[in-house]
Formats: structure tokens, sequence, C-alpha cells
């Protein structure tokens, strides 16, 4: 049943039932149908339209009294031969297109019912397209033909199901409403079973397609506007336009209105226009013309013009042409109310308008496209590719037609390579949902089968690593004529900078910047890069600990991009590979960036990462790309002896605590995998001794190693939660980077150990790993364990034991913290926490609330870690 | 009460049909075997709307049995799968 109430007879709407219901069962008994099926199907449907063109025409011309007998023909024929030569190749069952690379198949699926109403103007081509376009797509149609064309529709319809069923057509599969009413198409519009509707008709009909809630294809009337400009080959353009609005008597929604001429041209083309049959009114005949077929309380033309010829008007009117005139031609003033013949005719009379300037003839297109043509078809004759780009730009139409008839250019695939349609989308302009020459796509739903992908993944780090003592004499390597030595004031007294000089490369200049030893300011990384200029150097060696190579890096990207706005690099991202901004290519200097750190912990002469400070805003900037990597790196542990033992365990942790959370990242891969589990095996042997005999020259140079080697796993596969919680703590109470690391590391570890609240979506991992990945490190490490959970325990307890070891405080309340300040800090640090990219990579999904439990865990203490629900 | 089986073979509509006349003996349920069924017609929907009708007058229950998949889209797209057991 309709879902609206109707008020057709129990009769009529009983007789409608049986339409939709048989239809129904057509399109779902369709539904079974293979390609092979609906093309056998389709030929011998366009085979009888082809051969029954004339006939249909005839019967159409008979019943409407409108347009032109040879022209209705030829409709029919494109209607079938075209509309066949485009369709007669495309897949439209089943998969209809393949994607391998993206891991994407297309499949093509059938609507339905469809409810088709049709015009009065184009009324056998119209079912003949309509019909070929849903044995096409395997749906059933209902035709509720223009009440005064129904009889020549019938036919149609009667010509193209029989041929249908012969060939295997579901019965039903078209049914032609008999007497159709307006009543028919609002009860049909409204049918739960029409699941489309195609109103190809007037405004009222495709207005209550609209309005029915269903979806609709609604395409009704056009005022297409022409521009003639000065460089058009007017001999070409004025034969086109007579072919155009002649064709069919004009009632073609796409044929031309009103030709906006260029001054220069405007008398030769009229002219041209009179030598080749129209009549060009003089301003009262105009006048006479426009009273008479413009209604003036509508502002539209008068239905009885539509589709007569320009003698029979011109008769009517009173207006004394030559027998053989094709066309009336009424040179008009302006667009609107005013002007009345500046609306849409369907029927031979166009309005000529002289343009002073082409501003002048784009500002009158638009007016006209303005005046009940929008989104439908315009015209552009010129030579002139810009006059052509630019009258695309400022029209609202579906399509805009160049150097060509407006109707039968609009209809596709005779003058122009454009979709074959007897239906023109016209935009959101025309109240429609699309703008493309309605085909078979529209009358299909078109699944996407999207397979599950995997993210190509990367392993980049930088090309030349040189590691063991003395690898400095490495530099001698890299020829430079101008170096810039980047380091502290403090690593220059110790002799580190003299170390350096010696083995810089011969003829190498070499000069000095020291900076201060903390995260690096804007105005020293600014200051660095005038040096870079001043001296032009060719290569800088960052000798220090993180912030030092920080800075050195963003010091050569300034160099080398001066453009660059850090504040946009620094934009936040979620994979590095879809980010929004992108890090500068071109470049005005090169210069080598060689980096020696000095600690063992931050690993910054792999990574990609510098974080600097703009105290004049008071934000911090973190800036992350592969291109700030250091080209060469030199891990050499003679730098590192002499670490104090704070800074040996702050950094030493720092190191274990990347290589853990690459190792449980979501990016996590066998490439990082390797890398992170050695680390940790490293840190594990090494570290108490480096802490506790700093002068264990092996302890120091495999701690030196394994920073290295961590920051080479979690440059690849990024860090998680635990540096989110310790960024924010950090912060916050101005506890050193390692220090706070290692108060949120076995409680962290316990928290991805266990059942996720909210697993991290992420392609590349097939189930939930951590808890494993826990355990395997367990297992490297020698601690023992049966099951999983008690593997994790074991890690956890080592990882404590190792920080007790260090001497590092066991819980947040040790550093003297009380509890309310920790509380009234809460919700600053569970902010600042979750907005920290590191936990994006960690693979659990931390609540706002479970950072909080976190924090009080690691306020609470060591000792009292415990996997929930171990996964 | 008991179960009468009948295999859909050969001409669907004719099958439906013998179904149809085997309703007014059956006594509790008809099971319809549509394992060799591999298209369905516009005819059969109306023989099945049919025998649904029936079947529903009688209080017997008509199942149908090995549909294939395709053949049950079309039935639920008629309304017709909700009809049968």
């Amino acid at each position: 049943m309709a879902e609206k109430v109707s008020c057709l007879s129990q009769e009529r709407a009983g007789y409608l039932e049986g339409v939709v219901s048989q239809a129904r069962n057509a399109a779902a008994v369709f539904t079974q149908y293979t390609q092979q099926d609906v093309d056998r199907i389709v030929k011998p449907m366009v085979l009888a339209g082809l051969a029954q063109a004339q006939h249909l025409a005839r019967l159409a011309i008979e019943e409407t009294r409108i347009g032109v007998l040879e022209d209705k023909i030829i409709k029919n024929m494109v209607a079938t031969e075209f509309v066949y030569n485009y369709v007669r190749d495309k897949p439209t069952v089943g998969v209809i297109a393949e994607f391998p690379e993206r891991g994407i198949t297309e499949i093509a699926d059938p609507i339905g019912v469809i409810f088709s109403i049709t015009p009065i103007t184009n009324p056998t081509s119209t079912v003949l397209f309509k019909c070929i376009m849903a044995i096409k797509t395997r749906n059933a149609a209902i035709f509720g033909p223009h009440p005064k064309a129904w009889r020549c529709c019938r036919e149609a319809v009667r010509i193209m199901y029989e041929a249908a069923i012969a060939n295997g057509a579901p019965e039903g599969v078209f049914t032609c409403l008999e007497e159709p009413t307006i009543e028919d198409n609002v009860y049909l519009m409204h049918h739960k079973d029409v699941r489309l509707i195609d109103a190809t008709g007037g405004r009222g009909a495709v207005k209550a397609a609209y309005s029915s809630g269903k979806p609709a294809l609604g395409v009704g009337p056009g005022n297409t506007p022409v521009y003639l400009e000065k460089t058009a080959d007017v001999a070409m353009a004025v034969v086109d336009i007579i072919t155009s609005k002649t064709f069919d008597n004009g009632t073609i929604c796409a044929s031309e209105q009103t030709v906006v001429i260029d001054g220069e041209i405007y008398d030769r083309v009229l002219e041209e226009f009179a030598v080749l049959g129209a009549h060009i009114c003089k301003d009262g005949e105009a006048n006479l013309l426009a009273r008479a077929l413009v209604d003036p309380q509508t502002g539209y033309a008068q239905p009885m013009a539509v589709g007569q010829k320009a003698t029979d008007i011109a008769r009517a009117v009173g207006l004394k042409v030559k027998p053989d005139t094709k066309l009336l031609i009424a040179p008009i003033a302006g667009v609107g109310r005013e002007y009345p013949l500046s609306v849409e005719k369907l029927f031979p009379v166009l309005a000529v308008y002289r343009a002073k300037s082409a501003d002048e003839a784009l500002r009158v297109c638009i007016d006209v496209n303005h005046a009940g043509g929008l989104g439908h078809t315009a015209v552009v004759f010129s030579r002139n590719e810009d006059v052509i780009r630019k009258f695309g730009e400022v029209i609202d139409a579906g399509r805009v037609i160049v150097n060509s008839p407006g109707s039968i250019g609009a209809l596709g695939g005779v003058y122009n390579d454009m979709v074959p349609t007897f239906s023109f989308g016209c935009g959101t302009g025309g109240g429609n949902s699309t703008t493309d020459n309605v085909n078979v796509y529209h009358y299909l739903n078109i699944k996407r089968v999207a397979r599950r992908t995997q993210a190509h993944m990367w392993y980049r780090v930088p090309n030349q690593i040189y590691f063991n003592r003395n690898a400095v004499e490495n530099l001698r390597q890299f020829p430079s004529r101008s170096t810039l030595i980047v380091t502290t004031p403090v690593l220059e007294q110790m002799g580190h900078v003299d170390i350096v000089r010696r083995w810089m490369a011969p003829q190498t200049v070499a000069r000095v910047l020291a900076i201060p030893d903390a995260e690096p300011e804007l105005k020293v990384v600014m200051q660095g890069v005038e040096a870079l200029k001043l001296h032009e150097a060719d290569q800088i060696v960052a000798l220090g600990g993180g912030s030092v190579i920080d800075a050195a890096k963003i010091m050569k990207l300034m160099y080398e991009a001066p453009e660059a706005d850090l504040a946009e690099l620094a934009a936040p991202f979620l994979d590095i590979r879809k980010r929004v901004v992108r890090f500068p290519d071109g470049k005005a200097n090169r210069v080598r960036l060689i980096a020696a750190p000095t600690t063992s912990g931050t690993g910054s002469e792999v990574t990609p990462f510098a974080v600097l400070t703009d105290k004049s805003s008071g934000r911090k900037i973190t800036l992350a790309d592969y291109s700030l990597s250091p080209d060469v790196a030199i891990v050499d542990p003679q730098f590192v002896m002499s670490m104090p033992k704070g800074l040996t365990a702050d950094t030493g942790i720092d190191c274990l605590t990347h290589a853990l959370e690459a190792g449980v990242s979501i990016y996590a891969s066998p490439y990082t995998d390797s890398n992170a589990m050695q680390a940790i095996r490293l840190v594990f042997r090494y570290l108490p001794a480096a802490f506790e005999r700093p002068d264990d020259e092996e302890a120091r140079s495999m701690m030196h190693n394994a920073a290295c080697i961590a920051a080479m796993a979690f440059s690849n596969a990024s860090v998680g939660v635990n540096h989110a919680l310790a960024h924010a703590f950090g912060a916050r109470f101005g506890v050193a980077h390692g220090r706070a690391n290692a108060l949120m590391l076995p409680h962290v570890i316990a928290f991805n150990a266990s059942v996720p609240t909210k697993f991290m979506p992420s392609p590349n991992q097939r189930a939930y790993v951590a808890h494993k990945k826990y355990a395997l490190t367990a297992e490297l490490l020698g601690l023992g364990g049966e099951t999983i959970e008690e593997k994790v325990a074991n890690l956890i307890a080592a990882v404590e034991g190792l920080l007790d070891r260090l001497a590092f405080p066991s819980s947040i309340a040790g550093l003297g913290i009380s509890r309310d300040e920790f509380e009234r800090a809460m919700p600053d640090l569970t902010r600042n926490a979750f907005d920290d990219p590191s936990w994006r990579s960690n693979p659990r999904m931390p609540l706002v609330s479970e950072l909080a439990e976190l924090f009080w865990s690691a306020y609470e203490g060591r000792g009292r870690t415990k996997i929930a629900r171990a996964s | 009460m008991g179960q009468a089986r009948l295999k859909m073979e050969g001409d669907l509509v004719h099958a439906l049909r013998s179904a149809l006349d085997n309703l007014e003996k059956v006594d509790g349920e008809l099971v319809l075997d549509f394992t060799t069924v591999r298209r369905i017609e516009p005819s059969a929907l109306n023989a099945m709307e049919e025998i649904a009708a029936r079947a529903g007058e009688r209080h017997v229950r008509v199942a149908l049995e090995a549909v294939d998949v395709s053949i049950y889209r079309v039935l639920k797209l008629t309304k017709l799968a909700s009809r049968f057991t």
C-alpha cells in the first residue's frame, strides 16, 4: 500500500497495487540474472526499438501534436542505438570493477521497482531509453507517461516488453499505466515498494518526485543561455543553433533559449540567421510574440506553442513571415519578467541580446541561467579557450556545450563524448541530486567490498652509523669546506670538541657554536642558523646530548629551508603518511648533519624527532619527520665515559622505555622488534654495571649501543602511553624525563598486558599481542615462568628490581609530592597525557580514567602492580 | 500431527501446484525440498503466494528446505520468506 493517504478510487488503487506487486516480483526474480542473461535481453529490445522508431514517432506526433516526425524518428534511434552503444559492454551485474591494489571490489545491485515519469515532449524516445536502462540494470519499471502522451508510450513499452519477455526477462518487468493521472503519480511515488522515482518532465512532476521522500532522479526544465563570442566561427554557430533550436521544433529542454552576442559580430550573426531561414523580428513583432507566447501571470511560455512550427506560431500570433521560415528571432534588451521572451521556450522562438562587452555578455548569460535554467545546460561558441573556461566556471549548468548544438549536444554521443541520455541531471541548482547525464549507473546500487589492507610499513634509519670506541675517527671520511660544531660549553671544556676537531677531514674549517645544555630555545636555534649562513657551512657536527642534537636538527631544517614554518610543521598527526603538513622538499642550502651523542638514552642521533621551546610564545614545538634524521651517527663510548651516575640511570631507563614501548607498539614490525629486543637485553645486562662501575668501558659501550638500537626501534614503531604519562608528569613537576619514565614503567607494562577496555584500531595487528610480546621479552631475559601471566609478572618484577638497583624513587609520593597536590594536578595531568601524541601507537587505547588510575598507581609506587585479567 | 515432504523437481510451478493440492491432505507440516531449484520465476512466486495463503487458512505449517541463497533473497524481497518456516 502507498504510505500516503490517497484520494484514488478503490478500483484504481487496486489496479495500481497489482501493477506494483507484479513489478516487485519481477524485480525480485531479476536479481537472479547474470550479466549474460541481461545482455541477451537488451540487444533484441534495442533492435525492436530501432525497427519501430518511425512507427512510434508517428504515434507520438498523432497523439501529442508536438514536434517534427523526422526528428522524433532520430530521437527514437538515438535512444536505442546510441544508448546501446554506450551500455553494450558496460558491466552492470555482479562484480563490475576490481581494484586489487586497493582491496576493493565493486558489485552492482539492482534497485528494484522504478517509477518512471516521461514527458510529453519526448515521449517514446524517453520510454525506449529508460526500458533499456532498466533491463541492463535488472530493474522493473512502471511508466507513468504524460496524460497527453500515454498511448504512444504504452505502445513503446509494449514493444520493449515483448522483446524483453521473448528473450527471457521476468514477467511484469515493465508496465505502462493506462490513462494515467496525477493522482496515480502521487500514489506510486509514495508506495513502499517503489524504490526510485525517475521523473523526466515538467516542474510539477519533478517537484512531486523530490517531495515524496523517496530517492529520486528529477529532471525538469532548463533555460539555456548561449554566449556567441566574437572569436567564434559564426557560420558554424548559426547553423548549429538553427539545427538545435528547430530540432523537433525545440522540444528538447537543453535547446537554446537566449543567444548573447558580442556587439562586434551581432549584425553579422543576425544577417547569417536571416540568410539561413530565420525571421528577425522588429521591435513591434518581438512584443507581439512576447504578449502571445508568455503567460503574464506565471511568466512561463504558453503550452500551446510547445513543439509547434515557426510558421504556425507566426500565423497564430499574427506575424507575417516567409513560408520557409524556420525560426523566429526576437531581440531582447534584458532578462527577467520585464523581458518575457527571456524564459524557456520549447518552440522555435529564440531571443537574442547584443552585448557591449565580454563581461556584460557573461552577466546576461548568468541572468538567463538563473531565470529558470539553473543546473541544466549552457552553450558557448568561441575559439578562445580562456573564454570557454571562464564561461564554464561562472555558469551553473550540468552540461556546458562548446561549439555545437545545445539540444543534440546535451543528449550526448553525437557531437561530443558525453554519455547518451534522455534525462539531464541538473544538480542542486535544479533541485536534483546529480549533474550527470542520467545513465545506467544511476539505476544501480553499487556496493563496495573493502578488504582489510595492511599499510606499507617502513624501517628508516641514517644510512651510516659508526660505533665502538674511536668511532669518531670516521669523521675523516666526510670532506667539508666549512663545518659548524654544535655543542655545550661543558663538553668543550671537557676536551670532546678537540677530539672531534682532530678527526675532521683535512682542509675542513671548523667553528664551534656552544649552546646551553637544555631543551633548545628558538632563539638559540636561530643563532645557529645565522652562524651556518655566515660561514656558508656544508656540515654540522652535533656533539652533545639529545638537546644539542635536536637543536642541530632544527638549525639544519631552517638553514636548508628558511621558509619553513615551525609552528605549522609541529601540527599534530595520526599517521605520518597522511599528515596535513609536509616538510619542505626544496632546499636552499645543503648541509650534512653528523650526530655524536654524549649520553646513552635519547637516541636522537638516529631519530626523526626534535623538540624545542619558543619562550616568546611559551610553546613547546615537537617536530617529527624523517628529513630531520641525522645523515651520520657516531656512537663513540669515549664521549659517555664521564656521565654522572644519575644521568646514566635516567638515560638508561629512557632507553629501556623506548625499547619496551616500541616492542608492543601497534607499529611494531619484525624489523623494529629485533632492535627492541636486543636493546632490552643489553640494558638488563649492562646498565647496572655502567651505573655501578662508571669506568666499565664495555658496559658504557654496550649501553651507548643499546640507546642507539632502541632509538632505531622507536624511530619506526614509536613509543606509547608511558611516554605520554611521563611527558605530562615531568612537565608539571619538573622531573627529568628518564626518571618520570621510570616511575610509570612497571604500571604501564601491567596496564598493557591486561585485556584492554578499548582496543587501538590497528590493521597491522591481527590480534592483541602486547602481553605475549612482554612474555617473549621475559623469555629472552631468562626470567622464567610457565604461563604468559607469570612471564609478564616476572618481567615487571625484573624491571622493578632494576629500578631499585639504580636507586630510583619507588613512587611519586617518594619524590615528596603530597597526595593533595597530586590530586589537584590530576585534571591537568590526565588532560595533557591524553593530548600527548605518544600513546597513539600504544597497543591499548587509554581512557582518561585509566590514565588517572595509572598516575595514582605510580603515586602509590612499585610492588603493587598487578595485571588485571591477563588476556 | 504428521509431516509430508515434497521434492521440488522439474517444472517448479507444476511442482508447487502439486504441493498446493497436497496441502489439503496434510495435517501438521508440509516440507518443500528446494534442493534442485536454481532459479525462480514470477509464476512460481504466485504459486507460493497461494500456498502460503491456503496453509494459513488450514493451519498447516509449510517449511522450505535447502533453499539456494539467491532464491532466498527473492523470497525476502517479495516478503514471502517470512510466510514459510
